[in-house]
């Protein structure tokens, strides 16, 4: 029987587990763990760079044993694109937020769909900006309640984005998938879009992308445990979990 | 001698980067460069080197970063709004502190202003034109063999302060063609890249690197390792300071007897030469000072010169940018006069400032 990883913590991770700096409940600790797991049985760490654009996840720059880069908001795809671009001999994953990919840095999410880069991106989606207070952002849901939409979403502010959904058009793209890890069989199931992702990259397919639903306990003022029910009766209805695409060749 | 060639500025722009050892250009499309970008599409992809054509000009810009990160020489190439779009990238790569070069080939504005020549950049390059306020060496050359000179120039300042460098053309120069002899340079020593990203495994030390756009907001050790916001700032002021004393860059002309000095850059340094050397036979005694570097600015020979009692006469096609360095440079002790764009022999988009209208201005101010 095939023995597989379902407790512990990445190798990678144990060292700098005190030096995190995400609010108590966030689920950016467990979309990074699961990025880390896959790299590390995958053993692509010394050839990884991590491309973290501000937003909460920008915190993985400070603590990650692996060679990062750090732009501004927004702009972690393009950059991811340079150095896929210069360095197609490393494992380029990039970071960021769904304020930083679906708002502003969607021109660059498209298009680098489009012209087929071969590197991998997660979008964190916590249905709001967070670090900068709980504002709307392209995610929230029809009704949710943030900084810029006290009453409630409505029409007026438009709909939620659904981006793997759309990403899955565009003819560069090789992978695309929404998870959650709001029960342990939606983890597992993360894992593995991370690693089908992942592995488009390394078989030099196309564009590879994986949204994940997160919880943001401190932006949608809710235990931990209430947010977890959030996904659950909210998000996942609004933003379905699956593969939205995934082949082997582009043609 | 190098081998001889007949090309355009905005392709000099080409081969000098190619003779930097550039391994990566990223552009959009915009009049008046678009023979840059298309010569990089047609020279790059056969030469194994990276050819990217982005969705934007914040796209180029931000894709600069990303290569520039993992430690090898690329640059961008803009004119007018695709240069506004670069500001906040600009800003960026500054904190980063990111060596990359940027051909900005000036046209006209405000706005869209028009596709052709224009100098009307000056401030946003030369002042920084991004948020926070910084820096980067902006090298303006005036001839297609200066372009290709300067661009080579460009990528060696660019490592050897760990800054962006902008070499500022404009329309004129770009599409104007002209001889250009292939040479190399050996500008001297450079410090190694030793803070790229490459993947830790290719790491001398074994020591993963972290490279970031938001440094003095989040401590990024070991590369580099500022701790605070002011640190940083600390680390940035030396480095303009010492870019200060190095690398201010301009050409004289019969200064030592004139009256009258003409402060110009780029194509209008071209035209008021002529304009120069017509009223020296007449008598007049005008000389030059020809910009090759509008930042850092040569506020120290002006200051001098206007301590001799020499009157300045600055032409630029703008409606006065370069004057307002002028200005700051003599410090009130002489007359400075713009000859600016409302001098243009032509309503149209064509209109220049040519010769004739430079030579009126100096004899109605030699009366």
């Amino acid at each position: 029987m095939k023995k597989e990883l379902v407790v512990g913590l990445p190798k990678l991770w144990v060292h700098h587990l005190g030096e995190r700096l995400e609010c108590p409940g966030c689920q950016y600790p467990v979309i990074t763990r699961i990025i880390y797991d896959v790299i590390d049985e995958l053993g692509i760490e010394g050839q990884t760079i991590l491309i973290c654009s501000a937003a909460c996840g920008f915190g993985i720059i400070l603590t990650t044993p692996m060679d990062a880069v750090g732009p501004n908001h927004g702009m972690g795809i393009d950059v991811a694109t340079g150095v896929k671009r210069l360095r197609p001999d490393c494992f380029v994953v990039s970071f960021g937020g769904d304020g930083d990919i679906a708002a502003i840095g969607a021109g660059a999410f498209v298009n680098a769909a489009q012209r087929a880069e071969k590197y991998t991106l997660i979008m964190v989606n916590n249905g709001h900006f967070a670090m900068t207070g709980g504002q709307l952002a392209p995610t929230t849901l029809m009704g949710q309640v943030t900084t810029t939409t006290p009453e409630g979403r409505g029409p007026s502010m438009g709909y939620p984005a659904r981006m793997p959904e759309m990403i899955a058009t565009v003819q560069g793209t090789a992978y695309s998938a929404r998870g959650a890890a709001n029960t342990p069989a939606n983890y597992m199931k993360t894992r593995k879009y991370v690693k089908r992702a992942f592995q488009k990259q390394l078989d030099d397919v196309g564009f590879s992308f994986v949204e994940f639903l997160s919880a943001c306990p401190t932006g949608w003022h809710m235990t931990p445990r209430q947010s977890i029910q959030w996904i659950e009766e909210k998000m996942i209805p609004a933003l379905p979990l699956g593969e939205f695409k995934n082949v082997d060749s582009l043609e | 001698m190098g081998e001889r060639l007949f090309v355009i500025g905005n392709e000099a722009i080409g081969w000098g980067a190619l003779e930097a050892g550039c391994e990566a250009y990223i552009g959009y499309p915009i009049t008046p460069q678009n023979e840059t970008t298309e010569w990089f599409a047609a020279e790059f992809p056969k030469r194994g080197k990276v050819f990217i054509q982005s969705q934007s000009e914040v796209g180029s810009i931000n894709i600069l970063f990303g290569a520039v990160a993992t430690g090898y020489r690329a640059m961008t190439s803009t004119s007018g709004p695709g240069w506004g779009l670069m500001q906040e990238g600009m800003s960026h790569l500054t904190n980063g502190e990111m060596p990359c070069v940027i051909s900005l080939v000036q046209r006209g504005g405000p706005g869209a202003g028009t596709t052709r020549h224009g100098q009307m950049d000056y401030l946003s390059a030369a002042w920084g034109g991004g948020n926070g306020g910084y820096k980067n060496i902006v090298l303006t050359p005036a001839s297609v063999q200066e372009t290709y000179d300067f661009v080579q120039l460009a990528f060696y300042l660019a490592d050897k302060y760990r800054n962006p460098v902008i070499v500022m053309t404009d329309g004129l120069l770009g599409q104007m063609a002209e001889p250009l002899e292939l040479r190399t340079f050996d500008f001297g020593p450079l410090p190694k890249k030793d803070w790229a990203v490459r993947g830790r495994v290719n790491q001398p030390d074994g020591v993963r690197r972290a490279v970031s756009a938001m440094q003095g907001l989040m401590p990024t050790p070991p590369h580099p390792p500022y701790i605070a916001f002011l640190e940083l700032l600390k680390v940035l002021d030396e480095k303009y300071e010492r870019m200060k004393e190095a690398e201010v860059r301009y050409e004289t002309y019969l200064t030592k007897d004139a009256d009258l000095i003409i402060v110009a850059y780029g194509y209008t340094a071209r035209v008021s030469k002529e304009s120069l050397k017509v009223a020296r036979k007449k008598g007049h005694k005008v000389g030059m000072i020809r910009l090759q570097a509008v930042w850092p600015f040569p506020y120290q020979i002006m200051g001098d010169m206007a301590s001799k009692g020499c009157r300045f006469l600055v032409v630029e096609d703008s409606l006065g940018q370069l004057v307002e360095d002028v200005r700051i440079g003599v410090q009130g002790k002489t007359e400075v006069h713009l000859l600016g764009a409302l001098a243009r022999h032509d309503p149209s988009d064509g209109g220049m400032i040519l010769p004739d209208s430079v030579l009126n201005e100096i004899y109605r101010l030699m009366q």
